[in-house]
């Protein structure tokens, strides 16, 4: 097969936003079989395959090349694929599936607004605790290298796979960074964001990848798809 | 990557090449023991809990961890210096000089052609009664080990910005802050501009404030919210005092930090560094006894026949490494060959000493024998 390999979400609302953007486009997604079946086709533009797949594997497909193509969240690509701009490049963003990933705080915590605070106040942590302050995640690779790259010093990541926000009152966390849309659920937790721009702003973004064996057919079905959407084939 | 490669050098895990790689790592293991050095052998799986405290979280992103259900959290050992500095400390003897050769494991950045692992060749002194003489020591004793090398030695000295840093006029807590970041220059530089500048404040931190005034801070905090997790409110309470303080602090003198950062960016052979520096003191007094120690140092050196006089000097160098150095610090590069690292590098780590539990004087350095061979500098 020399297709193309486009992925998108398997199921959800992201899936159903992702077929609508592309039928805009003039490229029809749809499922085929029964709806439990995760397969489907592509109309619109030849030599294009359809692969469901969920959103959190397909940046790993896009970096193994095993998929030319993929929809899903910067916060996902820049998470799971280290340096990822060698392994993928970013085509559309989409406009939609829009989240921050940010870092917040317990909103008793007045003196700590911003980043520089959460810097000072982990300092005083360590030495009135004898360790590090700790931030709840799942995102590590992008947190170490944003707090390395504000020149925070005395946290540690602790893994949180979810309701992150509940690790603070549980005692296994003094600050969280996860990823929200409307702050209902931190602010539900007593926890406020750091003032700033987030960490990271993420959305649905359509990515090849640059590791993919690209054929003439896919090429061509790549240069298609850009021109469909009205990005240029770089 | 080829079974057969190795750091630097093709060919160097079997053969001849291996030969010459064994060779050469005897060479210089020998030259530590003629300096009355003990061979030693640190564990190559060592806690991650000691490591991360001694150089943060970051540390994770450059060393290799991996999980034990007993032992807990393990590192692939990213240097020598922590593990030889606690066999030495956990001896209790007040000296001991040390040398060591084996693998260190660095992860890398994605399409980084650094290796991963790589081989180091080191010395260690620790318990020294005279700083500049030990430190004058262990450069000339690297030095002398890559003698026939094409190599250019730097060197710097962390007690200028050190000295630098005490003498601003400002509080202990903003002293504190910046010290915290020597390591990490932007972020100092940073502090420091933050700290010359007139504060302004926000709506908010202005209630905290007011709050604190009042004495009503208790009542405050209940209003931003309850007061969950393990911060409490009694250390939001001092560090909201802290800001106080902060807030009433006058600037530090601009005519200070760019005393400061003139100090910083010296950059020359020692002799007319030292000058400069001099210079520089007349309006910072406090430099003095670390420019007197650079000199002293630079006339130790020379005592090995190595002119210390035009030995470059670099007031920064060594701010951005992993290591703990805050005195002496020095390095060994091969200029015309950027593919190779810095091929041996060094200097005093008084601070991680302390850090480890029992402060004492310590200094030493490493080379890089794969990259030292793959110079092609030795017959």
């Amino acid at each position: 097969m020399s297709n193309l390999k486009l992925a998108v979400p398997s199921k959800g609302r992201l899936q159903e936003q992702t077929f609508a953007w592309f039928s805009g486009r003039g490229i029809t997604l749809e499922r085929t079989g029964s709806g439990r079946e995760y397969a489907g086709q592509v109309r619109g533009v030849s030599d294009v395959e359809l692969i469901l797949l969920s959103a959190g594997e397909i940046p790993r497909e896009l970096a193994a090349g095993r998929i030319h193509m993929g929809v899903t969240g910067q916060d996902l690509v820049a998470e799971k694929i280290p340096a990822w701009e060698m392994q993928v490049e970013q085509i559309a963003e989409m406009g939609f599936g829009h989240a921050d990933l940010i870092l917040a705080v317990p909103s008793f915590w007045a003196d700590v607004e911003n980043i520089d605070d959460l810097d000072a106040a982990a300092a005083a942590f360590r030495k009135a605790h004898g360790m590090r302050l700790r931030i709840a995640t799942k995102y590590h690779n992008i947190m170490r290298e944003y707090l390395k790259r504000e020149g925070v010093a005395d946290y540690q990541l602790v893994d949180s796979q979810g309701a992150t926000e509940g690790t603070i009152k549980n005692l296994t966390a003094e600050a969280v960074a996860d990823i929200t849309s409307t702050g209902d659920t931190l602010r539900a937790n007593h926890l406020k964001i750091l003032k700033g721009p987030p960490v990271l702003a993420s959305q649905a973004t359509l990515f090849a990848s640059k590791l993919a064996r690209w054929s003439v057919e896919s090429i061509a079905a790549r240069a298609e798809i850009l021109n469909r959407i009205g990005a240029s084939n770089g | 990557m080829q079974a057969k490669a190795r750091a630097y050098l093709e060919g160097g895990r079997t053969g001849a090449g291996l030969a010459a790689l064994r060779a050469e790592v005897g060479r210089l293991m020998a030259g530590f023991a003629a300096n009355n050095a003990t061979t030693v052998e640190p564990a190559a799986l060592l806690s991650a809990d000691i490591l991360i405290d001694l150089y943060g979280e970051d540390l994770r992103a450059r060393a290799y961890t991996t999980h034990d259900p007993v032992l807990g959290e393990q590192m692939l050992r990213p240097d020598f210096t922590v593990p030889v500095a606690q066999m030495h400390l956990e001896s209790g003897a007040a000296q001991g000089r040390y040398a060591y050769a084996g693998s260190v494991w660095r992860r890398q950045e994605p399409g980084s052609a650094r290796p991963v692992e790589y081989l180091q060749c080191g010395f260690e002194a620790f318990g020294d009664a005279n700083t500049a003489e030990a430190d004058a020591e262990v450069f000339a004793m690297i030095a002398e080990a890559l003698r026939n090398a094409p190599v250019a030695p730097v060197t710097g000295d962390m007690g200028i910005i050190l000295a630098g840093v005490s003498a601003l006029e400002t509080t202990p807590p903003r002293k504190a802050a910046l010290m915290r970041h020597l390591w990490r220059p932007d972020r100092f530089t940073r502090l420091l501009e933050r700290y010359a500048a007139p504060l302004s404040q926000n709506n908010t931190r202005t209630a905290l404030l007011s709050a604190l005034q009042a004495g009503t801070l208790e009542d405050y905090l209940a209003s931003q919210g309850p007061a969950i997790g393990l911060r409490s409110i009694s250390e939001i309470q001092k560090r909201a005092e802290i800001l106080r303080e902060d807030a009433e602090t006058p600037p530090i003198p601009v005519g200070q930090v760019t005393l400061l950062e003139r100090a910083l960016a010296v950059k020359a052979p020692m002799k007319a560094a030292i000058k400069s520096l001099r210079n520089i003191a007349i309006e910072m007094p406090a430099i003095t006894p670390a420019i007197d120690m650079i000199e002293a140092r630079s006339e130790a050196i020379s005592a090995f026949g190595i002119d210390g006089d035009q030995l470059p000097f670099e007031a920064s160098y060594g701010r951005t490494s992993l290591e703990y150095y805050d005195g002496f610090v020095f390095g060994f590069s091969a200029e015309a060959r950027t593919d190779l690292p810095q091929i041996a590098q060094g200097g005093r780590y008084g601070a991680l000493t302390r850090a480890l539990g029992r402060e004492t004087p310590a200094v030493g350095g490493i080379i890089r024998p794969e990259a030292l061979l793959a110079l092609g500098g030795l017959q």
